[in-house]
């Protein structure tokens, strides 16, 4: 194999598997290692400056950073990456002086964005501060979106979800409720807008079209349903309730029926178990509410009495899986559920009916709008999507990032600068090392099992619509979870021209992940390490030829605990622990025209690292 | 030395032995030499032997002399049996060990100061001996715990760290094995474990003494230009003199090699060794053949390794001296102490 190019800032990023898999390349290693600091402010700000929202976040993501973790390879369970975020978003006392801030001198540059939700948050985040005239539009009363209308009160307290709006509304953003755009050749022939980034969600539930839908009033689109009872609309529910579809939006049904009212509730799904499109923790959640979850149902009909729903007809369904994928499904039979209300949560999808379609923002045969994946763009010049507008509905995580990345293409078509020339990705690496088995973070490895979350009691917790479940860690448990993190920034980073070939670092290694051999194609070399390496998604670290014997230093990446002992033991420090740290170029530094200098490198020329304030450029 | 522990986690998917145990479990405290000692290498080397042979850890017995070699046993299997004797007098102790419970697999672990200096001796007289035990020689050729200076290994002509010349005749340890009648004689080097190993393994199987020397790079005060026993030195001069295949009794050989460039030597308890001898000339059966060929490649500076010498079948001291099968300990205490009576009738018997 050809030595590793461990220039390309790509390399060590992968190693940090949470990183990587998160969208908005959080630095999770370094918040959390502040965390157990107790610098839960400095935490929250790191936090912010990537994914915006550190404390909804902190709730209800996604946590695609969560099953890559590396410690659910080494052991079962991976860091509690996502609720250590909350911690800080607790914990973080007041950060308002640290908080961006917009220039009351504007430079001239008027945007619109359509939707209050998280992407058009974000993208005015990044754009107050440079100076930038922002509209929001939004037809509800209120902003916030989807994490508004679609997340219970119950995960998503409505203080923080307001607090953490309010952080961007304050930097003198035009917010606009009630006011729905009807058409979007109006406001681009007459808002005198120079961009438009529209940020609308997915906001259309999934019909199901069955004998028996429209009788009753007693059948529900999940979504909407949702948004009814988060503005108070409608506060109870029947007794029975049956949930179609297992997704997370069909747990948040299910658990906020419970609140309203309803004694015995079904989750239908039409598959086994493991084909569930909710994350297993929702799933969990749900069960521990005493939420029914019945497989293998098919719906079939909905049995409707004078305008009065019955029940539903299911088919019975089995399923020949064969490596893990349905091969084929047959029906054997039909079941009958009574109840009195359904909720459908069995998808949503884009909706542009206000955008015409000769106007030059093309769609494509499924009637998603044509947006570029690296600047956001549409077909038409200065009209920008993201979240779940641009490509589907995805989690909020998402659409912060795309919201970072069209802020950037927002910016450059606006000063006339190619939005597909970009500032890439820059890394710094910094000596880890203090002094003689000095390091300078914490290597030993905490074996303690995963902190479990503690919860409202279940008699508590029906009580009212709105009392949050997840009561959080404290800081003690913050402390000790935040020790399992195995610090995959600290990179492993070696010399060849220093080797001796003692083998010191193979023999020291307590996960046998290195290996000094001659070397040979990627196959040949997985098959002749010390230990196995048959997990392909991660890279074998291979160095050049070492000096005295010609053959090379090899590292599996999968399971390294980043403990350092190779570099503690190694006598000529070819192996050196060095801090990682990811440099991710945002507006400001497009705006400024220098790459981000990170915590070591050069001040920053707008933004200032330690306040994250707007400063004049150096 | 670091005194950062290993980490308490391991690879998942550890191969495991016979015993249903993984390398991990035959390590042991975490060393203290200097990183980048060859022996902690040797121990890396030593951990994989035993693990491949499947030896249980609780049936090895390891002991040492004094010196950073000596320090080696606590660094591996550290549920067996171990001794760390006074310096030069190791061969004594496993001496009584091996007398008291021939069972046990003995590891003697030593260096060139502490058998080759105060304990040659001792050194000479287990070989004669015949002690069934594999005797490893953790050569570096100077003396690292006093700071440096040149042991009795030392060539003739190779420079100190502060470049003051040894002018004294080395001794070396394989020419001494051969010449005392010890029927396993090897050399080896820790930064070639492909070597080693079997090597180890061969050693751990023969019955008798089995005395294996491991150039072993002193980092601190041995691993600088002028040095005859450094890294560098020795991956340029190193000259083995073939291949040797350690066959578990299970594996059939197949003799694809041709005849007359392989020689299998057959082991006790059923294994043997394949030599695939690089040098047409050795013969690893002839004790004054492998005497004349070694100092003949040691005098052009040349660093032979491998199996020099391999005899087996020599009765070893438990054969000679006619002792018993069984572990004192295992002994019943009747036996044991026969009685002031057994003991009378033994004194008059040698009036």
């Amino acid at each position: 194999m050809q030595p590793t190019d461990i220039r390309n800032p790509d390399y060590f990023h992968r190693v940090v598997d949470c990183q990587w898999g998160c969208p908005a390349h959080t630095d999770i290693p370094e918040y959390i290692r502040l965390i157990a600091q107790g610098r839960y402010a400095d935490a929250y700000m790191l936090n912010r400056k990537s994914n915006v929202f550190p404390a909804i976040l902190g709730r209800v993501c996604d946590r695609p950073c969560e099953p890559v973790c590396r410690r659910s390879r080494v052991e079962e369970k991976p860091v509690a990456i996502c609720r250590l975020k909350r911690v800080a978003a607790d914990l973080r006392g007041n950060i308002d002086h640290r908080l961006p801030t917009a220039p009351t001198e504007k430079n001239g540059k008027r945007v619109a964005l359509i939707g209050a939700g998280c992407a058009s948050l974000t993208v005015a985040n990044d754009l107050a501060p440079l100076g930038y005239e922002l509209v929001i539009y939004e037809s509800l009363d209120k902003p916030g979106g989807l994490m508004r209308t679609n997340i219970p009160a119950f995960r998503l307290p409505v203080e923080v979800l307001d607090d953490e709006m309010d952080q961007i509304l304050r930097m003198d953003i035009d917010l606009r409720l009630g006011q729905e755009i009807k058409s979007m050749r109006d406001l681009l022939d007459n808002g005198g807008y120079d961009a438009v980034f529209v940020g609308t969600g997915a906001p259309k539930g999934k019909e199901l079209s069955l004998p028996g839908r429209h009788d009753t009033k007693s059948i529900h689109i999940g979504i909407e349903w949702l948004e009814s009872v988060a503005f108070g609309h409608l506060d109870s529910i029947g007794e029975r309730v049956l949930i179609i579809g297992v997704g997370n939006t069909a747990m948040d049904c299910c658990r906020t029926s419970l609140r309203l009212g309803a004694s015995d509730v079904k989750v239908m799904a039409r598959k086994p178990r493991g084909f569930f499109k909710a994350s297993d923790w929702e799933l969990e959640d749900a069960e521990e509410e005493r939420v029914e979850i019945i497989v293998n149902h098919s719906p079939k009909e909905f049995v409707v009495e004078d305008g009065k729903l019955k029940g539903m007809i299911f088919d019975l369904m089995e399923y020949d899986i064969v490596d893990g994928r349905i091969a084929d499904s047959r029906i054997t039979g039909q079941e009958f559920f009574p109840c009195d209300d359904v909720i459908l949560a069995i998808g949503q999808e884009t909706a542009f009916p206000w955008v015409e379609r000769d106007i030059g923002i093309e769609f494509d045969r499924w009637d998603v709008p044509i947006v570029d994946r690296v600047t956001y763009e549409s077909t038409r010049e200065g009209v920008f999507f993201g979240g779940d507008a641009a490509f589907g509905p995805e989690n909020i995580i998402w659409a912060v990032e795309h919201g970072h990345q069209a802020a950037i293409s927002i910016h450059k078509y606006c000063h006339g600068e190619a939005i597909t020339e970009r500032m890439p990705p820059g890394m710094n690496l910094l000596a880890a090392k203090m002094g003689i088995h000095e390091w300078s973070y914490s290597n030993d490895y905490e074996t303690a099992p995963r902190r479990a979350m503690q919860h409202m009691d279940l008699e508590k917790r029906f009580r009212k619509l709105d009392i949050e479940v997840e009561l959080g860690f404290t800081p003690e448990q913050a402390a000790r979870e935040a020790q399992r993190c195995l610090n995959c920034d600290i990179q492993t980073v070696f010399e060849a021209p220093l080797c001796i070939e003692c083998d010191a670092c193979v023999d020291i290694c307590p996960v046998h992940c290195l290996t000094i051999a001659p070397n040979g194609d990627q196959e040949d070399l997985r098959g002749r390490l010390t230990a196995p390496a048959h997990n392909l998604d991660q890279a074998l670290y291979v160095s050049a030829e070492l000096p005295q014997t010609g053959r090379v230093m090899v590292k599996d990446e999968d399971l390294c605990v980043h403990c350092g002992l190779c570099a503690e033991r190694c006598p000529t420090a070819a192996w050196d622990m060095q801090k990682f740290e990811l440099l991710t170029p945002y507006v400001h530094h497009e705006a400024a025209g220098r790459p981000p200098g990170g915590s070591a490198g050069r001040q920053e020329p707008q933004f200032d690292k330690g306040t994250d304030q707007v400063r004049p450029a150096a | 030395m670091s005194y950062i522990a290993r980490p308490k986690v391991s690879h998942p998917a550890l191969a495991r032995n016979e015993l249903g145990l993984t390398m991990r479990d035959y390590v042991g405290g975490m060393s203290t030499l200097c990183a980048g000692c060859g022996h902690d290498s040797i121990t890396g080397a030593l951990i994989q032997a035993a693990f491949e042979l499947s030896i249980p850890p609780h049936r090895m017995g390891k002991l040492s002399g004094i010196g950073c070699s000596s320090k080696t046993p606590a660094y591996f299997a550290s549920s067996s049996h171990g001794f760390n004797s006074v310096h030069g007098r190791m061969p004594s102790v496993s001496t009584g060990a091996a007398a008291v419970n021939g069972r046990l697999q003995y590891i003697g672990i030593s260096g060139d100061g502490d058998s080759l200096s105060i304990g040659i001796g001792q050194f000479v007289h287990a070989m004669r001996r015949n002690l069934n035990m594999l005797y490893l020689i953790e050569d570096n050729g100077v003396y690292g715990l006093t700071k440096g200076q040149f042991s009795a290994s030392a060539d003739s002509g190779s420079t100190a760290k502060r470049g003051e010349v040894n002018e004294q005749q080395p001794i070396d340890p394989c020419l001494l094995a051969i010449a005392s009648g010890c029927g396993f004689v090897a050399r080896g080097f820790s930064g070639d474990r492909e070597q080693l190993v079997p090597l180890l393994k061969a050693g751990l199987s023969h019955r008798g003494f089995a005395m294996i020397d491991v150039i072993s790079p002193c980092v601190t005060f041995n691993d600088h230009e002028g040095s005859t026993k450094s890294y560098r030195f020795t991956r340029e001069n190193a000259y083995p003199i073939g291949h040797t295949d350690f066959i578990p009794p299970e594996v059939e050989i197949r003799a694809e090699v041709g005849v007359g460039e392989t020689q299998q030597v057959q082991l006790h308890g059923g294994s043997s060794i394949l030599l695939r001898r690089l040098d047409q000339e050795y013969d690893a059966s002839d004790r004054g053949e492998a005497y004349a060929y070694l100092s003949r490649r040691q005098g052009k500076g040349e660093v032979v390794t491998g199996l020099l010498y391999v005899e087996e079948g020599a009765p070893d001291m438990h054969a000679l001296a006619r002792l018993g099968d069984t572990p004192l300990a295992e002994l019943p205490y009747e036996r044991l102490c026969p009685g002031s009576a057994a003991l009378a009738d033994l004194q008059d018997r040698l009036r």
